[in-house]
């Protein structure tokens, strides 16, 4: 799992990298004294889960969190336990470490976003995606196996365990992850232009800075994706 | 009064003599800082920055074993979200004895 690390005090960033060095599992990719930093990281990078300090000046931990559309895994680490309950409202904080962090106490959260990881990559009995041909895919939703036009599919975005494929006719919330549907998609007509978003390429009607308009949907572009969005349009 | 340890570090460490070395620069580096934000704001009496630092503080204390210490800190930022600040004096013993303890390490 690639991770990040938040947290205005070195110390504890020193140690979480410790305790993070010793799990096989994990791979830190880059650390944050602040959250405004980390925000704009992940605008252009992926990471499965995310070590965070609620109690930082500015910019909480919480306001952290509401400012991301759609937030990996997040273990939170605080010196306080009087956030614990607000953290259960949100779905994507898998656990709560109090500091100091003990070695053991690290170990189960990272057993916990081991499973949870599982747990979205793993085939669900009643939701999946697969497909039989270049023209077909077929979703499972309710134990049913809906075939849906891969031509007729506009949008794709990535909601929390869950994705949302728009096509012209019908919308379907299927629980996947986008990277697995990106892998049953034809690269010559799906472009991923965002973490969240995968566009048909066909149905785009224009282009503006960041942004690209799709149907009635504007979608943005990550700067990292903008590159290859651009080499694959026919510029005069 | 209860006295700084390495216990924590050393359970964090687990015999990386390297690593070990790499913290405690940090928290000898990171402490003194910290604890001039501390009385600067507590010059200018801002009862919220003041909590703020304390908080940040809390962790050094706990890293340095000082369990009681620890509580203590908790009630005294506690105080001053509420506006007064009560248990000032015990606090900042606690900074006096982190202060000694991380000038002998």
């Amino acid at each position: 799992m690639n991770c990040i690390i938040i947290d205005d005090e070195k110390t504890a960033r020193v140690i979480i990298g410790k305790l993070c060095s010793d799990e096989i599992c994990i791979n830190v990719k880059e650390e944050f004294p602040n959250a405004m930093q980390a925000i704009k990281y992940l605008n252009q990078h992926e990471i499965d889960l995310i070590f965070l300090d609620i109690h930082m000046p500015d910019f909480t931990g919480f306001d952290f969190i509401d400012s991301l559309k759609n937030p990996p895994k997040i273990i939170l680490t605080t010196s306080d336990v009087n956030f614990a309950i607000q953290a259960f409202e949100y779905e994507c904080i898998i656990d709560y470490l109090v500091k100091p962090i003990s070695l053991d106490r690290f170990q189960k959260a990272i057993k916990k976003a081991e499973e949870k990881s599982r747990d979205v990559a793993s085939d669900s009995t009643s939701e999946k995606v697969t497909t039989t041909s270049d023209n077909e895919l077929y979703v499972n939703i309710d134990r049913r196996l809906i075939k849906i036009d891969i031509q007729s599919i506009y949008l794709i975005e990535a909601k929390g365990d869950y994705i949302h494929i728009k096509t012209e006719n019908k919308n379907y919330t299927v629980h996947s992850t986008l990277k697995k549907i990106e892998n049953k998609l034809p690269e010559h007509i799906f472009i991923k232009v965002h973490r969240s978003f995968i566009i048909n390429f066909n149905e785009i009607i224009d282009i503006e800075d960041n942004s690209v308009l799709i149907k009635k949907d504007v979608i943005p572009v990550s700067r990292s994706k903008r590159n290859e969005l651009m080499k694959r349009l026919n510029l005069l | 009064m209860e006295q700084p340890n390495k216990s924590y570090i050393d359970s964090l460490c687990q015999g990386d003599k390297d690593f070990e070395k790499q913290l405690i620069d940090i928290i000898q580096k990171e402490f003194p800082e910290e604890k001039k934000t501390y009385y600067d704001s507590k010059t200018v009496q801002d009862f919220k920055k003041t909590a703020e630092i304390v908080h940040k503080l809390k962790h050094k204390i706990s890293i340095l074993g000082l369990e009681k210490s620890y509580e203590d800190a908790g009630a005294f930022e506690k105080n001053l979200l509420d506006g007064n600040n009560k248990l000032q004096n015990k606090f900042e013993s606690t900074l006096t004895n982190i202060t000694n303890y991380l000038n002998q390490l």
